[in-house]
């Protein structure tokens, strides 16, 4: 890690906490710039479904004393950034001697790796075929069957979700139709649940990969076509290099590093369409536990999932920017 | 589909080899990717325009029709078969589905429409000024941008929503322009600085051009290809937003759009009971609007970069 200027690691690591900083504050101030009181809102809700709660005011102000309700908005705020620095991201009021934390912590290592896999696949496909397509030495019919691959390109993955379960689970039954791994299995480290967590977990890998990786394929030939035009690559030919050599180590290593910066850009994207994945397959992930959450109306827990997810991928973003000096080295000689 | 205009070899049947030899040499505009997209959402346009003048749109109210009946054709699991007055099938609450259709696809691309406006709006006038005038304003929204960028802006929106609950259209739409000003402005701000170094834009400047002639009269219509593409994403990105939305349970319910049509089929395990016609119609109709948006995503691309064009 030598190679990364101070400047460089400076600007990333100020983006990194601004992110957090900016999300923390906005997931503070939304609940309260809408109308009406979160509490009394929960304790109406409650009086509806049970009929009737006795002293319904002295519940709302208990409860309203127990949260620091009554505090100035700038104290609730420097608590609640002082808790989320400790990793204390509350209680989950639906669920409630289970904190936020706990939950999430169940929920956090499989999204994490959904979304980890469909990347390093999506990744090395798309980047693949687009190489492919813009080398000319490529087979022909490679040339016809990549672009065929790609219809699917651009459709949201929670359609193809949908599209995949239907045709792969309900009607050909040859994967599992929801949760990422088989009822009665306790998590353990041994083949049979490894293989088990794959059979679960690749239609909706699947569903995140077939529509992403044309767009990277797509990007990967704009930017061999960019780089055949080169001098470089005449005298690579002209010193008799062997095709392959030339592909990897010329015209790949060089594309590749724009698609780095995009996909650093891109988590965002990835992660709206990765919870949405994991609503249509029931996949016990994050996804699935912000909109349990929401039908529960805890909204407690939707806070505190929707901060770590964010957080999450803003330390994806991170890593993947500061491994970017790594594979370029003139970042580090740029020195921004 | 990434395929060349001037390769005979191109994937897609029909229509390449003309269009391909319509283009080799003259305008642009013409290549195959921006013209059968355009053509793919003209079709859909067409045919809700013939929709509303010839259905009766209020079926797409509930308890307008017999419950859960399939597609002329088709056999339901209760062995009902699908009749002429419902040619799409119905769902379970009674709304006729090709009424649904045709109210609910154009209040899906509308969400789109408004949102990637407002954000393209801002884009420019952002990206323009950060471009252009440079110094501590272009820091501080290149920091700006940096941090919006990367955002997972379905889990705002989920908070937003989680304390409003079910909101109309028009505010879903606003609510996502919220996260779709950055792309724009990165991209804009881009093309700004590198045109701001070219021969002519020095001129005006020398020539005295107010700034704001050289901004929007000089090199706006320069980057009106880019604008296009830019706008197009920005509109894909929308309706991908929306419709998660929607999907989660949040899109306006008495008249459905396609996304809470695909929310409701989940709702009632329309996967299990086999009842494709009701998540399948609006799933296939937005997977054809993205694909479109795309080709013309890419055929904009094309005219912009004239690179592209010339590959292979």
């Amino acid at each position: 890690m030598g190679g990364i200027s101070l400047n460089y690691l400076v600007r990333r690591l100020l983006v990194f906490f601004l992110t957090l900083w900016v999300a923390a504050t906005l997931i503070f101030i939304i609940p309260r710039l809408a109308p009406g009181d979160p509490i009394a809102a929960m304790v109406a809700r409650l009086s509806y479904q049970a009929g009737f709660v006795e002293n319904s005011n002295a519940i709302i102000e208990g409860w309203k004393e127990r949260f620091g309700l009554n505090d100035p908005v700038y104290v609730q705020y420097v608590r609640f950034l002082g808790g989320l620095l400790q990793g204390d991201l509350g209680y989950s009021m639906a669920r409630f001697p289970a904190t936020v934390t706990e939950l999430v912590g169940r929920a956090l290592p499989w999204t994490i790796g959904l979304v980890g896999i469909s990347t390093v696949i999506f990744f090395v496909v798309g980047n693949l075929c687009g190489a492919l397509l813009a080398w000319k030495r490529t087979p022909r019919l490679a040339k016809v069957v990549i672009p065929m691959s790609m219809i699917f390109t651009s459709i949201p993955p929670l359609l193809a979700g949908l599209l995949l379960s239907y045709t792969f689970a309900f009607l050909l039954g040859w994967f599992p139709q929801s949760y990422s791994y088989g009822f009665g299995m306790t998590p353990a480290l041994n083949l049979e649940f490894i293989l088990n967590v794959i059979h679960h977990g690749t239609l909706p890998a699947m569903a995140i990969v077939l529509v992403t990786f044309g767009y990277w394929a797509l990007g990967m030939r704009g930017m061999m076509v960019t780089i055949e035009g080169e001098d470089y690559m005449i005298l690579a030919q002209a010193k008799g290099l062997k095709p392959f050599y030339v592909l990897y180590r010329y015209m790949i290593r060089n594309a590749i590093l724009p698609q780095m910066t995009a996909l650093a850009v891109s988590i965002g994207t990835l992660v709206n369409g990765v919870v949405l994945v994991e609503v249509i397959f029931n996949y016990n992930g994050m996804g699935t536990l912000i909109v349990t959450a929401l039908r529960e109306q805890d909204f407690g827990l939707i806070q505190g999932t929707a901060f770590i997810l964010i957080t999450t991928s803003a330390l994806a973003v991170l890593i993947i920017d500061l491994s970017y000096p790594l594979i370029d080295p003139r970042i580090s000689l740029e020195g921004r | 589909m990434a395929e060349d205009n001037n390769t005979q070899d191109a994937p897609v049947a029909g229509g390449t080899k003309e269009a391909g030899f319509l283009n080799r040499f003259d305008n642009p505009w013409l290549n195959w990717k921006f013209l059968s997209g355009t053509g793919m959402l003209g079709c859909l346009f067409f045919l809700i325009f013939l929709g509303y003048q010839l259905w009766d749109t209020d079926l797409a109210l509930s308890a307008r029709a017999p419950l859960n009946l399939p597609p002329v054709g088709f056999e339901n699991w209760r062995g009902q078969e699908g009749i002429p007055e419902h040619p799409l099938g119905t769902e379970n609450s009674g709304r006729d589905m090709l009424a649904l259709w045709i109210v609910g696809t154009p209040r899906t691309i509308f969400v789109g429409v408004i949102a990637a406006t407002v954000g393209m709006i801002v884009g420019i006038i952002l990206g323009f000024m950060a471009g252009f005038l440079g110094g501590t304003f272009d820091d501080v929204i290149r920091l700006a941008v940096d941090i919006a960028i990367t955002q997972p802006s379905l889990l705002y929106l989920i908070v937003i929503q989680a304390v409003l609950g079910t909101v109309d259209l028009l505010t879903m739409a606003l609510l996502i322009s919220l996260f779709s000003w950055a792309t724009p402005t990165r991209y804009i701000r881009a093309q700004v600085l590198s045109m701001r170094e070219s021969g002519y834009v020095q001129m005006a400047r020398l020539s005295g051009v107010p700034v704001r002639d050289i901004m929007f009269r000089e090199i706006m219509p320069n980057l009106l290809p880019y604008l296009g593409a830019s706008y197009i994403g920005n509109m894909q990105g929308a309706i991908i937003s929306a419709v998660g939305l929607e999907v989660l349970g949040f899109g306006p319910q008495r008249i459905p759009s396609l996304g809470v049509a695909i929310f409701f089929a989940i709702e009632a395990g329309a996967l299990f009971r086999n009842m494709w016609w009701w998540w399948g119609i609006p799933t296939i109709t937005l997977s054809v609007v993205f694909v479109a948006l795309l080709l013309i995503n890419l055929g904009l691309d094309e005219v912009a970069n004239p690179r592209l064009r010339k590959a292979n």
